[in-house]
């Protein structure tokens, strides 16, 4: 066995061991010694944790795998667990069995024989476990592939076709009372008449460019060439746009992880 | 401290950045880790010396602080809590600013997620700020949660009918029909005004599609910066409104200080988070710069040669 790991492991656990009894100790003195030290615990694994995944920027290593793996597992198993008791007990028994209901403390509604297909479907599903009989769990497969589809269908047709086509139709003068009423109220406000205007004119000129830079039945010349390249260009800056929201949205929780390290851990910063 | 932690972090960074250009220039590879490394000291800087921005609010942001503002006190608002700890630095801030506004409102609240870790979060928020800020709310009557419920959209496509189908009982199991909040709600058609907060499906996407357009409630979502974009063309139609990102959450607290002198001394984590934003953001485009100016030079020299 390679000394280097062993001695990184050592170490890893010596650090761990001394954090756990340095934020026990700390713990206000109410508190008792088991809290004390299941708090002192939870804080520095916690840490251990960010930093093990934090290590994946150097290198993959088997701290990071350890998280990985332990934030997979403990996820699951919380959702599952979560499913059972909010959707089986907290809204099956309640409709099938008072005896359940009784067992598990929950108030009993009324029976409803539908509410039967559900738990049926799911045990169906659980079939392609069996090695003969995983082809029956394709009904229910096939169940929610119709219903889901059947549901999202009309939803997204009104949503996402209908009403954002509805919403492009924008007037290109907002609130427009003659080129003298504009100038003398002339505002770069967010919500003044100037700034509107320009906004529908973004969008209205945006959509039907970036629709034109799709369109491949004419070739891209001339007029048509030119509404085509600005429509690329809108859609880089879209890209961009979301380029630095995602940027932000990492940083995000970069920060949150190091305040986490600073405040609760180290006690570095305050709030 | 703040400034003089400001002025530290920015010599040491410029001059890091200098070092790493006058490097590229040589036509030297910089290592990703490198990069990794400052944006790093920028975010922990900043952090550390706590460097705050003061922060206005956006148009598209103001408007929900007007809705939830403008509602007659007693008006009922869904917030969904539809996210896992991996958005929770960026989006809880948002559902802890609604709450704060909802309550000191006097709206009735009425908190669930459709994701499984965001009934934890819920608890996280009911136990830091209404049980803490708002001792005097009653359960049931000033809020109610309902919890968790598995079935993504399913579970929408239930609710703007008809709770009671999905929810027999709240997240305590009490039933619902005993809650006195619930005697007033049938749907989620009867709420005033929704506010889902998430990133992901389901989330803020499927309460329009879901709910807001064919039930015609106004639904105002709180963003992870990821999906922020795709869902600002569903503003202003769709969306009276949007919290996008830190940012977004950042202008939240922002107006919620201005306006509500009692929230001042209440940690503003969104806030605080601007701070080291802003010096990352610098960083990064510094590299941006860098690395441009570098390929430039290379592919220069390459065509002159």
């Amino acid at each position: 066995m390679r000394k280097g790991p062993v001695i990184i492991t050592a170490v890893v656990v010596c650090l761990f061991i001394v954090s756990w009894i340095i934020k026990a100790v700390n713990v206000p003195a109410e508190d008792s010694v088991f809290r004390a030290f299941a708090q002192g615990f939870g804080v520095t694994f916690a840490a251990f944790l960010t930093l093990a995944v934090m290590s994946f920027l150097y290198r993959d290593n088997p701290f990071y795998k350890f998280a990985e793996h332990l934030y997979v597992g403990v996820s699951a198993a919380y959702a599952m667990s979560l499913g059972f008791w909010t959707t089986i007990v907290g809204n099956l028994f309640p409709r099938i069995s008072e005896g359940l209901c009784n067992w598990f403390e929950v108030p009993y509604t009324e029976f409803e024989w539908h509410f039967l297909i559900p738990p049926a479907l799911g045990i169906i599903l659980l079939m392609r476990l069996s090695p003969k009989g995983g082809w029956i769990s394709r009904w229910a497969l096939a169940f929610i592939v119709g219903t889901t589809a059947g549901l999202n269908l009309p939803r997204f047709l009104r949503s996402d076709f209908i009403e954002q086509i509805s919403a492009t139709f924008l007037p290109l003068l907002v609130n427009w009372h003659g080129i003298g009423d504009f100038f003398s109220n002339l505002s770069l406000s967010a919500s003044g008449q100037l700034v509107s205007i320009l906004t529908n004119v973004v969008i209205v000129v945006g959509v039907f460019c970036g629709i034109v830079y799709f369109f491949f039945s004419k070739e891209h010349k001339g007029a048509f060439g030119a509404a085509s390249r600005f429509g690329i260009w809108i859609l880089m800056i879209t890209f961009g746009a979301s380029f630095g929201y995602t940027v932000m949205g990492r940083i995000s929780l970069l920060v949150g992880r190091l305040t986490f390290l600073g405040h609760d851990w180290l006690g570095l910063i305050t709030r | 401290m703040s400034n003089i932690g400001v002025i530290i972090s920015l010599i040491i960074i410029s001059g890091g950045l200098l070092a790493i250009l006058i490097y590229s220039l040589r036509g030297r590879d910089v290592d990703r880790r490198i990069i990794f490394l400052f944006v790093f000291i920028a975010v922990a800087s900043a952090v550390l010396f706590n460097i705050e921005f003061k922060e206005h609010p956006t148009l598209i942001v103001k408007k929900v602080f007007d809705k939830i503002e403008n509602l007659p006190s007693g008006s009922r608002v869904l917030i969904s809590f539809d996210y896992d700890p991996a958005m929770k630095p960026e989006v809880h801030p948002m559902a802890n600013s609604f709450v704060r506004h909802c309550l000191v409102k006097g709206h009735k609240l009425c908190l669930m997620s459709l994701w499984p870790q965001g009934q934890a979060l819920m608890t996280e928020t009911l136990e830091e700020v209404i049980l803490e800020e708002f001792p005097e709310a009653r359960y049931g009557e000033d809020y109610v949660m309902l919890g968790y419920k598995a079935g993504n959209e399913g579970v929408l496509n239930v609710i703007i009918t008809d709770f009671r189908k999905m929810y027999a009982t709240d997240a305590r199991g009490t039933n619902i029909d005993s809650i006195p909040i619930f005697k007033e709600i049938k749907s989620a058609k009867d709420m005033d005004l929704i506010l889902p907060i998430g990133g992901g499906k389901p989330g803020p996407k499927e309460w329009i599609l879901f709910v807001g357009d064919p039930g015609n409630v106004p639904v105002a979502p709180g963003l992870a910066a990821v999906v922020a974009p795709l869902i600002y063309p569903y503003y202003p139609k769709q969306a009276i409104g949007l919290l996008g990102g830190v940012k977004g959450a950042a202008e939240y607290e922002s107006e919620l200080r201005q306006k509500y002198p009692r929230f001042r001394d209440v940690y503003a984590p969104a806030l605080r988070m601007m701070g080291p934003q802003t010096l990352a953001h610098i960083v990064i485009m510094a590299f941006i710069v860098i690395g441009n100016i570098a390929f430039f030079r290379r592919k220069r020299s390459e065509t002159g040669a």
